[in-house]
């Protein structure tokens, strides 16, 4: 399963990072959000990966470290999603304005000279 | 009952109910929104001075002052702590938030919506940046105060601003997305996230975690120094910064000094020089990068026409100069370096707002946003009703006043005087510090012979290079915007404009009278930082307070 949650962080890291340094806004937009996908994942991954254990105290289960996962990656991760939803969510808006003003969707907010 | 403890929390509460309030009141009721504002501004400033008096009078040497939100137990709960060095920072926070909203006050805050609220929020993230003790807790109020940052930035509008706020926004979120990273990182080694707890268990760390404990730490520091602005990590700052209207950017003059506190918060506490085989990690990278920050910067400067840009690579010489500072690791260098810190911020916020001022009086041909023309209510318009009269009863918008050149002039000087540092204004008093503190590292009159170090020889000669760089770049800019001009207009100036520059001014001069207070000051706060035991005593030693029946099973066994 590590293996698998890797490559998945991998995958989404390269193409948000590839992304990221492409010339038109959508793009930039794609990568960041590809890429807090990979860096939830990681920290989510950073509390070890269990299958089928519990993250908060249930009853009937002894109450020590063997029989639960880490809960507070979780939390966190949490969090993240939320910050990372809300700032893509501005970040488009922003976008918007930027093709509004300049007519272009170059990052730069003009077509580059051929 | 104790106020103190309380009060620790009040600087991030006060501007959330006040943003809340705001936000109640919708798009109208602008004066009341402004009153508010200056209001609540005024209250933080002041609770920040209480804190600052606060931990000057404790008699224990470190006086930290721990709050504990929800009443959990340390290293499970977040903590806020206040230092010398947050009490600090909240002050120049404040008087910087004050000046800038007055600023903002006289037309700026008309530009566009909700300009108070998001001032509220960027001053609640800033203060509670530099109140909290929790990595994850640090993360919420980086995001806090960037999403309000990039509100405030397209303040305005405009073709340039929203340009350079789209990177300025991609810059951050990527910045943010590394912070994540090396959160985790250091969380999956150590396992925990409170600062203190952090500088206890980093010294345990395994050999084998080693690796990674310092690849998380460098990939944290990358998004801090993108902040502070270390070359080549600082692109974005200077169009950024220049494009942004002059309160914003007044108040965005403290925001790289957020990532400079983080890192000499965050270095001289996990890697101090009890961290055993992590001690002082990465420290000549902070000061080589330090100083190409303020090479590149220097020369940028040399090459600014316009004076938002001079004042923004004038942030970057500063940061550059801190940061290398910070990274010697040397208390009385840190001292120094917090005097020089507090100074240069002063000067170049009040050098942002005079820079709108000097630029609006340069002839119209060559305004510098354009479309501030038609989202900005013009200069000389009719009063709106109920608003700005002074004691006479007159319209204060638009009043000339007959000095306005010599002002401006003045100011200018002033301003140029403070961040060269050149005597007799606290900017000399600040470098002056730096060089005796570099050429003395044991501290003055300790060991004469203690030998100075090449990198204390490089950063001394760039110290004394950037500030010529700086002084032929002011002096041209002084020529080209006060002497040249042959005939024109003097310009239109609010006294509401004038004053929060004689503020921040006036500031620098009591800090030029009353430095050596000051420098004691920053001396314990740098004796604090480099022993980080004392921090982690005091929050680790943090004890809730007793619930209700806890309190009266004690009163029932104790007699």
């Amino acid at each position: 399963m590590e293996e698998v949650i890797a490559i998945a962080i991998g995958v989404l890291a390269a193409s948000g990072t590839w992304l990221i340094l492409r010339p038109r806004t959508f793009q930039v937009v794609m990568g960041l959000c590809l890429l807090s996908y990979g860096v939830n994942l990681f920290i989510f991954s950073m509390g070890s990966l269990f299958i089928g254990k519990e993250p908060v105290i249930k009853a009937g289960v002894p109450q020590d470290l063997l029989n639960y996962t880490d809960p507070l990656p979780q939390a966190l991760v949490l969090t993240a999603i939320v910050i990372s939803f809300a700032m893509t969510a501005l970040f488009l808006v922003v976008l918007l304005a930027s093709r509004g003003l300049t007519g272009t969707d170059h990052v730069d907010g003009r077509e580059p000279k051929e | 009952m104790n106020l103190m403890p309380h009060l620790i929390v009040a600087p991030i509460l006060l501007p959330l109910l006040t943003a809340a309030c705001m936000l109640l009141l919708g798009e109208k009721h602008r004066p009341l929104k402004a009153r508010i504002n200056l209001v609540s501004t005024l209250i933080g400033l002041i609770i920040s001075v209480l804190l600052l008096i606060w931990t000057q009078n404790q008699s224990s040497p470190a006086s930290i002052g721990v709050y504990l939100p929800s009443n959990w137990q340390v290293p499970f709960g977040i903590v806020l702590v206040v230092d010398r060095l947050s009490a600090l920072m909240l002050v120049l926070t404040g008087i910087i938030a004050f000046c800038a909203l007055l600023f903002a006050m006289a037309r700026w805050d008309r530009a566009g919506a909700s300009f108070h609220a998001l001032f509220q929020i960027q001053l609640m993230g800033l203060y509670g940046a530099f109140l909290t003790a929790d990595l994850f807790n640090l993360f919420v109020f980086f995001e806090v105060l960037l999403a309000a940052s990039y509100g405030l930035m397209l303040h305005g509008s405009g073709k340039a601003r929203v340009s350079a706020g789209l990177h300025y926004i991609s810059i951050n979120l990527l910045a943010s997305s590394l912070f994540l990273i090396g959160a985790a990182l250091i969380y999956g080694v150590t396992g925990t996230l409170n600062m203190a707890d952090l500088a206890f268990k980093i010294p345990l760390v395994p050999e084998a975690d080693r690796g990674l404990l310092h690849a998380g730490a460098a990939i944290l520091a990358i998004a801090f120094l993108a902040k502070a602005g270390m070359w080549p990590l600082n692109f974005w700052l200077v169009p950024a910064y220049s494009s942004a209207s002059a309160p914003v950017a007044a108040l965005f003059a403290i925001m790289t000094k957020v990532g400079i506190y983080t890192v000499l918060r965050l270095w001289t506490l996990l890697f101090s020089g009890q961290a055993g085989a992590s001690a002082y990690f990465a420290g000549d990278w902070l000061i080589y990068g330090g100083m190409a920050t303020i090479v590149c910067a220097a020369i940028a400067i040399l090459a600014a026409q316009r004076l938002e840009r001079m004042a923004s690579l004038s942030i970057l010489v500063s940061a550059g100069i801190l940061l290398s500072a910070v990274g010697f690791a040397q208390p009385n260098l840190t001292a120094a370096a917090l005097f020089y810190l507090v100074s240069s911020t002063l000067a170049l916020s009040a050098l942002f707002l005079l820079a709108e001022l000097i630029e609006r009086s340069r002839s119209s041909s060559d305004v510098l946003i354009e479309e501030d023309a038609e989202t900005l209510p013009t200069l000389i318009e009719p009063p709106p009703r109920g608003t700005n009269l002074d004691d006479e009863q007159k319209v204060v918008v638009g009043q000339i006043i007959p000095w306005a050149m010599a002002f401006l002039g003045l100011s200018f000087i002033a301003c140029a005087l403070l961040i060269i540092g050149m005597p007799p204004l606290s900017g000399f008093i600040g470098k002056l510090s730096l060089l005796n503190a570099l050429l003395n590292p044991a501290g003055l009159g300790n060991d004469i012979n203690a030998p100075i170090s090449t990198a204390a020889w490089c950063l001394l000669a760039l110290l004394i290079l950037s500030g010529l760089a700086s002084l032929i770049a002011f002096s041209r800019m002084g020529i080209q915007r006060f002497w040249t001009p042959l005939e024109r207009s003097s310009p239109i100036l609010r006294r509401i404009e004038c004053v929060p520059i004689v503020l921040l001014l006036g500031l620098c001069v009591v800090l030029t009278i009353k430095a050596e207070p000051v420098l004691r000051y920053t001396q314990a706060a740098a004796d604090t930082l480099n022993n980080p035991e004392r921090y982690v005593m005091a929050v680790m030693g943090a004890r809730p307070v007793p619930s209700p029946e806890a309190k009266a099973a004690m009163l029932e066994v104790q007699p």
